[in-house]
């Protein structure tokens, strides 16, 4: 193998796993708040950042990074200050941010590019994206552990986290932000299209495994992890688009482990009987 | 003498141009174990939560008034209508009832030994200290009932909101609810709102019958003018003599 390839390979397992700790962790505040379309509206919107980056010949993760907080921010906007229902609110940025995108790279005259944010590259992430990955990380993190205490009181009920004095309105988009953050991280990993999967499977398996919140977000990481490199692998061996493969590789798991505790339930329960 | 702890007055709520609450005047005064009745959509959950401060009234004053002066907030606990919570959501009794003990600020300090004593003995007053390690969803509704009964008195409240609390509890465990409230009344006012008569008019020492205008009753004597203006159709009616008994209205013939 030669050094070009190794380097890429080597970026590939870094980036798999940067991206397994920030989805690992906001996975599962997505799941047990139920913000899963939000989420996936979100990730959408990130390629009109995505667009801005090349029309403005910077770095599209940047352009996604300026663009992504601020689609999520005004999506919360509009949930909360109008009166629209909040999956109309979703379609419409799904759309409208996803349009944006594809306009601004066809007027840079680089449509060609589009397809690694959309269906995420592992293969490709540049040094440089390696950097941005891991400081949005430590951002997420620290995030998650000072809110901690917070976010699990609001997503378990938010009125009564508001009558303690949680101040549960500008944390929402303050989660909303981590989402953005979240969705720029995992874009070259999985792709625009495809990481609502690592969002929500890694944190829905946790969930079956432990009640606890702590517990969860580890164990999430932990699949996060598995997925991207083992799907990192096998798309290579295959010669297959990683994003596509890690995705089944969720998927399949999800299933699987469905199955198994069905059988499992079923035997208790012939053990009860 | 009594304190007041919650003051309403002439309290307007609207929804969409529909008038939920009309002119409410209502006041509290510690010791007070006030029952509100009313139909469903009268009112009451927006009651409780005009009070809370969740739901800021479209015209009138609330003032939540501490006994104390050290504070001009008097403490409220609030007990839900059996919250539909995700029963697979992760977290544990002990979780929930620290929730009650948030501290504010950039960087709030951890739950103190103050606020885990507190918390420990909030259960043990409801019954539930023996399950504090079990994921909530795991019990039966009666007792996250007394989970939820527990976090609100690990606020320390000087005023204990419930709603449709008996919603959710089997009957005869209701003897036994009632009396956790008897022995919780001699430390704070007490508001329950149920549209339930017979179980709340045999517990609380004064009532108020709720349909978007609140028609406050001193004692519990409610006249059956009252009842029906308020359901708008005839109802039980139960009395107070020594022994609890229930008086039925005549049918119109």
């Amino acid at each position: 193998m030669d050094a070009l390839a190794t380097e890429a390979i080597r970026n590939a397992v870094i980036a798999g796993l940067l991206g397994a700790v920030a989805a690992g962790v906001i996975g599962v505040y997505i799941v047990i708040r139920r913000m899963v379309s939000i989420s996936g509206s979100v990730a959408h919107a990130s390629l009109s950042g995505v667009g801005l980056g090349l029309i403005a010949s910077i770095n599209p993760l940047i352009g996604a990074l300026i663009l992504t907080p601020a689609a999520a921010v005004g999506m919360g906007i509009i949930v909360k200050r109008t009166r629209l229902p909040e999956d109309t609110a979703i379609g419409m940025l799904w759309a409208t941010g996803m349009a944006v995108g594809v306009i601004l790279a066809a007027l840079a005259h680089d449509t060609s590019d589009l397809s690694i944010y959309l269906f995420g590259d592992i293969l490709s992430v540049p040094s440089a994206d390696l950097i941005l990955m891991g400081a949005l990380d430590v951002v997420i993190v620290l995030s998650a552990i000072r809110f901690y205490r917070e976010f699990l009181s609001i997503s378990f009920d938010e009125e009564f986290s508001q009558i303690v004095g949680v101040a549960a309105a500008p944390l929402y988009f303050f989660v909303l932000f981590l989402i953005a953050l979240t969705v720029v991280t995992l874009l070259r990993v999985a792709g625009i299209l495809l990481v609502i999967a690592l969002l929500v499977i890694p944190a829905a398996l946790s969930r079956r495994l432990t009640f606890s919140l702590r517990k969860m977000m580890m164990l999430a990481c932990l699949f996060s992890a598995l997925f991207t490199i083992s799907g990192l692998f096998i798309s290579l061996q295959l010669q297959l688009p990683s994003g596509a493969v890690i995705a089944i590789l969720c998927g399949v798991t999800f299933v699987v482990f469905l199955i198994l505790s069905r059988f499992r339930n079923r035997a208790n329960r012939s053990v009860n009987s | 003498m009594a304190n007041e702890v919650v003051r309403l007055e002439d309290v307007w709520v609207y929804f969409d141009g529909t008038a939920i609450l009309e002119g409410v005047n209502l006041s509290v005064e510690s010791g007070d174990f006030l029952g509100i009745i009313g139909p469903n959509g009268g009112g009451k959950t927006t009651l409780l939560k005009v009070i809370l401060g969740l739901i800021k009234p479209s015209k009138g004053t609330v003032s939540v008034i501490d006994g104390t002066e050290n504070q001009n907030h008097a403490r409220v606990g609030y007990v839900p209508q059996y919250a539909l919570f995700d029963r697979e959501f992760p977290i544990s009794v002990w979780q929930v009832v620290l929730t009650a003990r948030y501290h504010r600020g950039w960087f709030p300090p951890g739950y103190s030994k103050e606020d885990k004593e507190i918390a420990l003995g909030a259960l043990q007053t409801t019954g539930m200290a023996g399950f504090a390690g079990r994921q909530i969803g795991q019990l039966s509704g009666g007792q996250q009932q007394r989970v939820l009964i527990a976090r609100a008195l690990t606020t320390r409240p000087e005023l204990l909101l419930l709603d449709e609390p008996t919603a959710s509890i089997d009957p005869d465990m209701q003897a036994e609810f009632y009396q956790l409230l008897e022995r919780l009344k001699k430390e704070m006012a007490i508001v329950m709102v149920s549209h339930d008569i017979t179980a709340i008019s045999i517990y609380v020492d004064k009532m108020a019958c709720l349909n978007r205008r609140l028609v406050y009753h001193g004692s519990k004597e409610i006249t059956p003018e009252a009842l029906e203006a308020t359901y708008r159709c005839p109802v039980q009616l139960i009395a107070h003599g020594d022994i609890p008994h229930r008086v039925l209205k005549e049918h119109d013939r």
